[in-house]
């Protein structure tokens, strides 16, 4: 474990080796808009205090050590994601089910709209 | 009853869920839109539209490249090693002194993240979306550029299929500008038609004085 994460203040740009953000050239790499969205939530959710930071680094490690985390963004954040959603359960924030529910309504809610015929990207 | 029988219906998309996740932190009053906005931009800011600033830079001065960029955009971005717009076309409009290149997204908020990395938050207002198209040069003047009536401005409605982006003009006086030094010229709001290229900054050790 990086002495550096135990730190109260510890930020999503320190995390280290496997679980570093992807990056190209140093910048950061988000290749869908949604994984900039679950970044951002997971660090937000840290700054207003829902969870310290190690605890987050601790569900993305089970979650990358379990799945590997490949090269790709959108292997990444898939992990990412995953760590997310078993954060948000273990510290009954959301259930998997709250999830469920919510996702399934915004999936139903795209199928009735033009965003079936034209594949636009979600909002 | 077992947690997996009890989700198999659940969509897997992650973009669903990830949207499913804010909404509902959102409601519980944990988080805001715009917290989460502004821990994105703060890690992605350099990310953002450096990409496309190189792009345009690159047109700016090689006239080779710019032909193939106008001709097939696409394929011009990925011999920069910029891709992955899963599948859709980028097409890149020239703006000129005679045509001003605007691009919108009127269904929601196609964009190309490749290039222009994510879009701002105005881009997927219903305002924007609905304004752009019915009165774009009102738009265009509350984003601060007042466009001469004898210019035409074209309207350009990205879509899955294509995603437009524009070359602003390359800006005066930017002759003896390196590329990288032209690349900081561009914004993103000029690559979405909103603006035009910033102006080469006087540099402090440039004694020219103003007339």
């Amino acid at each position: 474990m990086n002495p550096a994460l135990d730190a109260p203040n510890a930020r999503p740009a320190d995390l280290p080796g496997d679980l570093a953000l992807p990056r190209s050239n140093g910048e950061l790499i988000f290749a869908e808009p949604w994984q900039a969205r679950a970044f951002g939530i997971a660090a937000a959710l840290n700054e207003s205090g829902a969870y310290p930071w190690r605890d987050f680094h601790a569900s993305l490690a089970r979650e990358i050590a379990a799945n590997g985390s490949g090269d790709a963004a959108d292997h990444y954040y898939a992990r990412w994601l995953a760590a997310l959603e078993s954060l948000l359960a273990e510290r009954g924030i959301l259930s998997p089910s709250d999830i469920d529910a919510r996702a399934s309504q915004h999936a139903a809610a795209n199928s009735h709209d033009d965003h079936n015929n034209h594949n636009h990207d979600s909002r | 009853m077992s947690e997996h029988a009890a989700r198999q219906d659940a969509p897997a998309d992650p973009a669903l869920r990830t949207m499913a996740i804010e909404s509902l932190l959102i409601e519980k009053g944990l988080l805001s839109t715009d917290a989460i906005d502004a821990r994105v931009q703060a890690y992605e800011q350099d990310i953002g539209p450096l990409n496309g600033a190189k792009v345009v830079a690159r047109a700016w001065t090689q006239p080779e490249y710019k032909r193939r960029l106008l001709s097939d955009a696409t394929a011009a971005i990925a011999e920069l090693g910029f891709s992955g717009s899963q599948g859709a076309e980028i097409v890149v409009l020239e703006n000129t002194p005679q045509v001003h290149n605007l691009v919108v997204c009127t269904l929601c908020s196609c964009y190309p993240w490749p290039v222009l990395g994510l879009p701002p938050r105005w881009y997927k207002s219903d305002a924007y979306r609905a304004r752009a198209v019915i009165e774009p040069r009102a738009v265009l003047k509350e984003f601060g550029l007042e466009l001469d009536a004898s210019i035409e401005v074209r309207v350009w409605d990205s879509n899955s299929d294509i995603r437009y982006m524009v070359l602003p003009q390359r800006p005066a006086d930017t002759a003896r500008l390196t590329e990288p030094e032209l690349a900081a010229l561009v914004t993103r709001d000029s690559m979405i038609g909103v603006a035009q290229a910033a102006a080469p900054q006087d540099s402090p050790s440039a004694d020219s004085p103003s007339p």
